[in-house]
């Protein structure tokens, strides 16, 4: 068997017990720790198929600072233990449309990409060619989706001085 | 220079003549990560000597001497202390992830350690976003303090915990700058290619002024992010007992501690390698017999030398300087550190873009 899919067969393996502990888990720290791991998995498949960057990125973003940032607003609630079981009938029905609506999604996408299979390289990209696409001006560069999550990345500081301030 | 690719391609090439090709990659992981392990733990080992022998000095004691000539077993001796330690049990608290806590630490800090060039060609991972990759990886043994902390179910080591959180995540922006600064230095992110380059001069020299604030933000910046002193509030003991592993015991304090120590070890070997060098040995342009003279000396003597005087830096920090408040931890890096590293960026991008780097 080859390499490549004994690694990836474990990590699906992770990824999918981890997610289903993470919704079924009724402590809220179990389910955030349980994501994490389905992250670190995502960030493995990543790396099998050489897109390094995106493996990095998957990490630092991910795991080095939307869990943290989870965990963080867990403790400052000081829930950290709260059962999450116990809930509305009204939730049950909404979060219910939220997972047929993802799930229809998900399906729908799978069966209309075209998947590359054999044709895949796994060169991976080279980190200027990277750069440059998300710095360049020309077609299929990135330049104005950069700048424009800058300035969104700026409004969620100065809204956050803000709050913080309380004046 | 000696290298050592030479010797991993003939036990590779070995190997496969042997084996079918997907067993001897799994040999080759288990052997190399062997190897990681075992480096890991002998520079444990001389690290904690080295610390308990630095602050004796630092503070005019002689530190061990009983346990072994010159108390060279003493590290041992606490090892041993710590494994027949009993594991306390505690209440109320999330086990699983209180068992887990020390695990995410180690794992984020030997994942950093295996990105280290010990010598040309003796480094394990080697990717083309190399620093990036080292800032990835560093950036979630976080998770393990947080959890740490919060599953120990005490409020010392909940506020350990969150000064930790604050800390870690603020400085990690000032130390990604300085790093920045230099990658926009050497025209790339992987490891081996940014030391190939400072064989020429290392970068420190090369990038006069801008190089060198980058290389104070960064020794401050990484001293705050192994939590040691002055930075050393999550485990302040005199106001919490001692921070987020207060109600660890035997192993799990130990994988704590050692993990302490690594990073450090992990801070100063990427000082080293991204500005002093790491393996290359020391390049004046035109004195050439000198230069002949210096590559003489294997590649390991000068990155373990160039590691260990800028740990002894830290260490002299570390004993010297008194403890910062948290709010001037957190005044330092935001309204001092982040700044002065964004404009070091902007100067060494003008030096680099105008050619004034040698």
């Amino acid at each position: 068997m080859d390499f490549n899919l004994i690694i990836f067969t474990g990590l699906a393996a992770v990824m999918i017990i981890s997610a289903l502990l993470a919704v079924t888990s009724s402590k809220i720290m179990r389910a955030t720790t349980l994501l994490l791991f389905v992250l670190f998995g995502t960030a493995g498949l990543y790396f099998i198929l050489h897109y390094t960057f995106l493996g990095a990125v998957q990490i630092t973003v991910y795991a080095g600072g939307i869990v943290v940032l989870f965990i963080f607003a867990i403790l400052l609630i000081g829930k950290g233990s709260v059962d999450v079981t116990q809930t509305s009938i009204r939730r049950y029905f909404a979060s219910m449309a939220a997972a047929l609506i993802g799930m229809v999604l998900t399906i729908y996408l799978i069966g209309n990409t075209d998947f590359a299979g054999d044709k895949f390289t796994g060169d991976g990209v080279e980190i200027k060619t990277l750069g440059l696409a998300l710095m360049g001006t020309e077609k299929f560069n990135y330049i104005l989706p950069f700048e424009v999550m800058s300035i969104l990345l700026l409004a969620c500081t100065v809204g956050a001085i803000m709050i913080a301030r309380k004046k | 220079m000696f290298d050592f690719t030479n010797i991993t391609t003939t036990i590779d090439s070995y190997l496969q003549s042997v084996l079918p090709h997907s067993l001897a990659t799994l040999v080759e992981c288990a052997l190399i990560a062997l190897c990681v392990i075992v480096a890991y733990l002998v520079f444990a080992i001389i690290m904690i000597y080295m610390e308990r022998k630095v602050c004796a000095a630092f503070q005019c004691r002689l530190g061990p001497t009983r346990v072994g000539k010159w108390g060279l077993l003493q590290v041992f001796a606490d090892v041993f202390k710590m494994l027949i330690k009993e594991i306390i049990e505690i209440k109320n608290s999330d086990k699983a992830l209180y068992n887990l806590a020390p695990f995410l630490v180690i794992m984020s800090s030997m994942i950093t350690f295996s990105c280290l060039p010990f010598d040309k060609g003796l480094q394990v991972l080697d990717f083309n976003i190399g620093v990036f990759f080292i800032m990835a990886a560093s950036s979630f043994g976080i998770l393990g303090i947080l959890l740490g902390g919060w599953s120990s179910n005490n409020k010392f080591s909940m506020i350990g915990a969150m000064r930790s959180g604050g800390q870690m995540i603020s400085y990690e922006l000032s130390m990604g700058l300085s790093l920045l600064a230099l990658v926009v230095l050497s025209g790339s992110m992987q490891i081996s290619d940014i030391v190939e380059t400072q064989t020429q001069g290392w970068f420190i020299f090369r990038g006069h002024i801008p190089a060198f604030i980058a290389f104070i933000i960064y020794l401050i910046a990484g001293n705050a992010e192994t939590n040691r002193a002055p930075f050393d509030l999550p485990e302040a003991e005199s106001e919490l007992t001692s921070g987020f592993h207060t109600e660890y015991s035997g192993m799990g304090f130990g994988f704590f501690y050692v993990a302490e120590f690594m990073n450090l070890f992990i801070i100063a070997g990427i000082a080293s390698t991204i500005f002093l060098g790491g393996w290359a040995p020391l390049y004046i342009p035109g004195l050439d017999r000198f230069n002949e003279v210096m590559a003489y000396i294997p590649g390991f003597v000068w990155f373990l030398g160039k590691t260990f005087f800028i740990i002894w830096l830290l260490m002299w920090i570390r004993w010297t300087f008194p403890r910062l408040r948290i709010d001037q931890v957190l005044v330092l890096e935001w309204k001092y550190l982040v700044p002065i590293g964004l404009l070091n960026l902007l100067i060494m991008t003008i030096c680099v873009v105008m050619g004034w780097t040698f």
